[in-house]
C-alpha cells in the first residue's frame, strides 16, 4: 500500500477493484465501514456481489478479466469532464498526452459493451473518483491472477496520477496482500531478480556489494520465478526444489501439471508444519514452526513491521525454520552463526537503508511503517510525500485485450476462484481448526440461479466441473453472487481443487497465472 | 474548548466530549457496564450516573456533552445509593454461578458486584430462563447472564456493518437474538464477544480451558492475511486456549473469524513431529542429524552434476523476515543461485 491502513477512515472516496475486503481482508474492511459511517462513497467493481457492495454508492459488475477496459473507461469520464489534476499531471506526470489519445476509444458505450456495466454507472463512479482528492483505490489478485494482470495494475496507476490520488495522506493505490508476510518475503529478498530491499541481482555494484557483505561470489543471473519453477522441473531443467512452507500443488493452478512437474524432480525437500499435498510428495520432510513458536518479524500490507512472539513450545522434535536453514548452510559449506532472529533483522537493515532505522526496541509496542532509514526515523505512513524517486512518473498506454482463455460452445461458463471468509489459502491450518471445519468444510461452487434453472440443478447437487486441464466433483451452491455465466470455486479445498481446473497462463511480466478467467462445462 | 469542573478538579476539553471521557482524562474513574470507548454512548445501564450543579436529577455521563462552567460530582453517598441498586437489580436476574462461568476474574459485572459489596439481594421474584440451543461452533451465547448493555448489538452494527442481532420483545421480556431468535449464522468474527462484559458470550472453543488467571498472555501478530492485525495469545500449560486483542492497537482490537478462532491448529494432533525421509515411497521417522546430512549430500551431489542453477528454493510468505531472509540468502550464497521466490503471484 502506499498509503497506510488507519488513513482509510480520513477517505471521502473509496475505490474497491477485484477485492472482497469483507472476506478476505476483514478488519480492513472495519476501517472502510468506518469511513463509511461518516460518510465516504464506496464504490465496488467486482464480477460477484462481494458483501461490501452493501456499503456501495455504485457497484460495477464486470465481466471477469474486463477490468483495464473498465478503468480505462473511467479514466476516459474523468478527463472528459475535466476533472483531472492538471497541476500535478504537469509537475509529477509524463506522457501524459500521448495517454489521452489511447483513452478516446474507450468511450463509457463502448466500456459498457465489453464489461456488461452500465455506462451510467461508469460515468457515477469517474465522477466520484475524479471528484474527490481524498480518494483511494483498493485491489486484491482480482486485479493481478490475469494474464493482464500487469497491465490491470497500469491502469490503476494511471488512474491514481489522473486525479493526483497519491502522494498524499487520505489517498494511494492500495494493494491488499493477502499473506501475513507476503511483504516481508519480498522485502527481504526472496524474489529471483532482486536481492534483500529490491537490488537488483544484474547489476554489478550491487552485486558486489552483496559480495563484500556474504562473503562469497554471487551469481548475476537472474533466476527463476515460482511459476518458471514448476515448468522447468516439468522440462527436467530443475533437479532439486527446496520448499519452506508453500503448498504448490494446491496454489498453483493447473495441478495436475504442478504434480507432474514435482514428480520429475530428482530430490524434493518441504519444510512446514503439516504434512500438506506438497510435502506428501517429498523425498525429505522437515517439521518446522508455526508463529506462535519463534520470535521474528512480519511486514504487513501497509509496509509496517510488527514483532511476532514465541508463546509455545514447539511439539515433538520440530524446530524453527531459521536453526533449519542454519544447518542445512552449514553442512553445504556456507557456515551461518545467528545468536538471535534479532541479529538477522539487523543484517537485513545494514543491507537495505528502509529498514536500517527498525529495531527490535523500536516496535516493541507499535510497528513501523518502511522506509525508516534512521534510528529516529519516525517511518512512512504513506509513500511520495516529496515527489517520485525516479522524478516525473509516466502514464502507461494500456489496450484491452480478452483474457488467455474465453468461452466457447465446449466451455461455456468463466470460472473465479478466490477465498471465501472462513478457510485460508490451501487450508492446510483453518480445514485443522475444527470449529471452521464445522461450518465451512465442504467445497461449493456458487452458481446463479439462472444456470441452475437452464440446466436443471438443485441447490447442493454434486455436479462434474471440467476445464480443458482437468475436472473436478463439486457441489452447486445457488448464489446472488455470481451472475448468469459466472461460476464461483473457492481455492481451499483439497478435495475438490479449483485449481486442477485453472489455467497456467502466465502475465508476461510478472508470470502470475489467470486464476481469475478459465472457461469450464458443467456435467452432471 | 470547554471549561467544566469535576470533583473540583477543572479541565478544558474539546466541545461535544462527555462528561464520561472527561472525566478520564482527569483519571476520575465512573464505573460503567454499557458503555464501550469504540461505540457510540446508549444510556442503557444507568451506572455512570454523576450529579450536575443545578440539574435536580442524576445525569447519564456517558450521554451528556460537557458545556462551559458545568461542576460535576461522580460520587457521592446518594450516587452510590443509586448505582448500588441498579446494580442489584441487573444481579437480581443474573445466575449467580461465578464459581463455574468462563468468565469468572475477567467479567466487568463481577468486578462491579465486588466493589459495591453485593453479597445478597434485595430483590427476588421472577428470572428469565433461556434455553441453550446455538448449533454454531464459535460463540457460546448464554442469554441468562445478558444484562442487556447492547454493547453486542452496536459492535455488530457499528464497526462490523453486519447487524445480526438486536433486541426483541419488550420490558422484562427483552432479550437480545438473531433474526426469528434463529440459531446465529453470521461472520463470526467475535466483535461481540470481545466487547460483551459478562459472561454471556464467550468462545465455544475455550470452555473449561482456563480462566484468566492461570493465562499468560504474550502479545503477537497474526498469521493470516496481510492485514497484521495485533493478536493477544493466551497461554495455559504450553497451550494457546484463547485469542483476543487489545483495544488501544491499531485495529482496535477487532478481528476476524480467522484470527479469533482459527488458532487450534498450532495444537493440531497433525503437527509434524519429527523429520521424515521417504524411502521405497515410504516416510520413515529419521534423526535431525540423519536428515539434513543426507538433505546436503544430495544437494552437493546435484550443485556438482548439474550446476546450481538446477536447485531453486520456494520460501514462504508465512515466515518470518528473518527466515526469509536467510533462505535466500542460503540459495545465493550456500547452493549459488538465484532461483529463489515464493507465493506472492500465487
Amino acid at each position: 500500500m502506499t498509503n497506510s491502513i488507519i488513513e482509510i477512515e480520513g477517505l471521502e472516496v473509496i475505490f474497491i477493484i477485484g477485492s472482497n475486503t469483507k472476506e478476505t481482508h476483514p478488519v480492513i474492511a472495519n476501517r472502510m465501514i468506518k469511513a463509511f459511517r461518516k460518510g465516504a462513497k464506496i464504490i465496488v467493481a467486482d464480477p460477484r456481489k462481494v458483501p461490501m457492495v452493501r456499503f456501495s454508492e455504485v457497484f460495477m459488475n464486470l465481466r471477469p478479466g474486463t477490468d483495464v477496459a473498465l478503468i480505462n473507461g473511467i479514466a476516459h469520464v474523468i478527463l472528459k469532464e475535466g476533472l483531472h489534476d492538471k497541476k500535478f499531471i504537469e509537475e509529477r506526470t509524463e506522457f501524459f498526452d500521448e495517454w489521452t489519445k489511447s483513452l478516446e476509444k474507450f468511450t463509457p458505450d463502448a466500456v459498457s459493451q465489453i464489461t456488461g456495466v452500465p455506462a451510467e454507472n461508469i460515468i457515477k463512479a469517474a465522477k466520484l473518483y475524479g471528484g474527490s482528492r481524498k480518494a483511494g483505490i483498493f485491489y486484491t489478485m482480482g486485479i493481478t491472477q490475469h494474464t493482464h494482470g500487469t497491465d490491470n495494475v497500469n491502469t490503476i496507476a494511471n488512474l491514481a496520477l489522473l486525479t493526483g490520488n497519491i502522494g498524499r495522506k487520505h489517498t494511494g493505490i492500495n494493494p491488499l496482500r493477502g499473506q501475513n508476510n507476503v511483504q516481508g518475503a519480498c522485502d527481504a529478498g526472496c524474489l529471483p531478480n532482486v536481492y534483500p530491499g529490491y537490488q537488483r541481482v544484474d547489476m554489478p555494484t550491487v552485486k558486489e556489494k552483496f559480495e563484500k557483505a556474504w562473503g562469497v561470489p554471487l551469481s548475476a543471473k537472474e533466476g527463476l520465478k515460482a511459476t518458471e519453477m514448476i515448468g522447468e522441473a516439468h522440462k527436467g531443467k530443475i533437479k532439486a526444489l527446496y520448499i519452506m512452507g508453500e503448498n504448490p500443488i494446491l496454489t498453483d493452478a493447473n495441478a495436475n501439471h504442478t504434480k507432474e512437474a514435482l514428480g520429475k524432480l530428482d530430490f524434493l525437500v518441504v519444510q512446514d508444519i503439516f504434512l500438506t499435498e506438497t510435502a506428501a510428495l517429498a523425498d525429505v520432510v522437515l517439521p518446522a514452526t508455526c508463529f506462535a513458536e519463534k520470535d521474528g518479524t512480519f511486514i504487513n500490507t501497509e509496509r509496517k513491521v510488527q514483532l511476532v512472539r514465541k508463546a509455545v513450545e514447539p511439539p515433538g522434535e520440530a524446530k524453527n525454520d531459521m536453526w533449519i536453514i542454519a544447518e542445512i548452510s552449514g553442512r553445504i559449506g556456507y557456515p551461518m552463526n545467528y545468536s538471535s532472529p534479532e541479529e538477522v533483522f539487523d543484517e537485513l537493515g545494514s543491507l537495505w537503508s528502509a529498514l536500517s532505522g527498525i529495531s527490535y526496541g523500536r516496535i516493541r509496542a507499535n510497528g513501523l511503517h518502511w522506509p525508516c532509514p534512521t534510528k529516529d526515523h519516525p517511518g512512512t505512513e504513506f509513500l511520495y510525500k516529496a515527489g517520485f524517486p525516479r522524478g516525473k512518473v509516466s502514464f502507461t498506454c494500456v489496450d484491452y485485450l480478452p483474457p488467455a482463455e474465453v468461452t466457447d460452445k465446449d466451455y461455456p461458463f468463466i470460472l473465479t476462484t478466490g477465498r471465501n471468509l472462513f478457510q485460508y489459502h490451501s487450508g492446510s491450518m483453518t480445514r485443522r481448526v475444527a470449529p471452521i471445519e464445522a461450518h465451512a468444510g465442504k467445497a461449493y461452487m456458487e452458481i446463479s440461479a439462472e444456470d441452475t434453472n437452464m440446466l436443471g440443478i438443485k441447490d447442493g447437487e454434486a455436479i462434474t466441473v471440467k476445464s480443458r486441464r482437468g475436472e473436478i466433483r463439486i457441489n452447486a451452491r445457488i448464489s446472488s453472487r455470481v451472475s448468469k455465466g459466472v461460476l464461483f470455486i473457492p481455492m481451499h479445498y483439497g478435495e475438490a481443487a479449483a485449481n486442477m481446473l485453472t489455467s497456467d497462463a502466465l502475465d508476461p511480466y510478472a508470470k502470475t497465472p489467470e486464476f481469475k478467467v478459465c472457461a469450464v462445462k458443467i456435467e452432471k | 474548548m470547554i471549561k467544566l469542573t469535576i470533583n473540583g478538579k477543572t479541565i478544558e476539553v474539546a466541545e461535544g466530549t462527555t462528561v464520561l471521557d472527561a472525566a478520564k482524562m482527569l483519571n476520575i474513574e465512573i464505573p460503567t457496564l454499557c458503555h464501550h470507548p469504540k461505540l457510540t454512548p446508549f444510556g442503557g445501564c444507568r451506572l455512570c450516573i454523576v450529579e450536575v450543579k443545578g440539574v435536580p436529577r442524576p445525569l447519564t455521563s456517558c450521554t451528556t456533552p460537557v458545556s462551559e462552567g458545568m461542576e460535576v460530582t461522580t460520587s457521592t453517598p446518594a450516587l452510590e445509593g443509586l448505582r448500588k441498586t441498579v446494580l442489584e437489580l441487573i444481579l437480581s436476574d443474573h445466575p449467580n454461578d461465578c464459581m463455574v462461568c468462563e468468565k469468572a476474574g475477567d467479567c466487568t459485572l463481577q468486578e462491579l458486584a465486588y466493589f459495591y459489596g453485593i453479597r445478597e439481594n434485595r430483590f427476588g421474584g421472577e428470572r428469565r430462563i433461556y434455553g441453550k440451543k446455538d448449533g454454531n461452533p464459535f460463540i457460546e451465547r448464554d442469554m441468562e447472564k445478558c444484562i442487556l448493555c447492547g454493547r453486542c448489538v452496536k459492535v455488530c452494527d457499528e464497526v462490523q456493518g453486519v447487524g445480526a442481532i438486536d433486541f426483541a420483545y419488550r420490558g422484562f421480556k427483552s432479550k437480545i437474538c438473531p433474526t426469528f431468535e434463529k440459531d446465529l449464522d453470521c461472520e463470526f468474527c467475535g466483535q461481540c464477544v470481545a466487547v460483551c462484559p459478562t459472561g454471556a458470550l464467550t468462545g465455544k472453543m475455550w470452555q473449561l480451558r482456563g480462566r484468566q488467571k492461570d493465562i499468560k498472555e504474550i502479545d503477537t501478530t497474526c498469521s493470516y492475511c496481510g492485514t497484521g492485525c495485533n493478536l493477544t495469545l493466551h497461554v495455559r500449560q504450553n497451550e494457546v486456549v484463547r485469542v483476543t486483542s487489545k483495544e488501544d492497537t491499531w485495529n482496535e482490537g477487532w478481528l476476524c473469524v480467522k484470527g479469533r478462532f482459527g488458532y487450534s491448529f498450532i495444537n493440531s494432533p497433525d503437527r509434524l513431529k519429527k523429520p521424515l525421509i521417504k524411502r521405497n515411497g515410504k516416510f520413515e521417522e529419521a534423526s535431525w542429524n540423519e536428515a539434513l546430512d543426507y538433505i546436503s549430500a544430495k544437494l552437493r551431489e546435484i550443485k556438482e552434476k548439474h550446476g546450481p542453477d538446477s536447485i531453486a528454493g520456494l520460501s514462504s510468505a508465512r515466515c518470518t523476515n528473518e527466515e526469509n531472509y536467510l533462505f535466500q540468502k542460503f540459495m545465493r550464497t550456500g547452493i549459488g543461485t538465484n532461483n529463489v521466490d515464493h507465493c506472492a503471484r500465487l
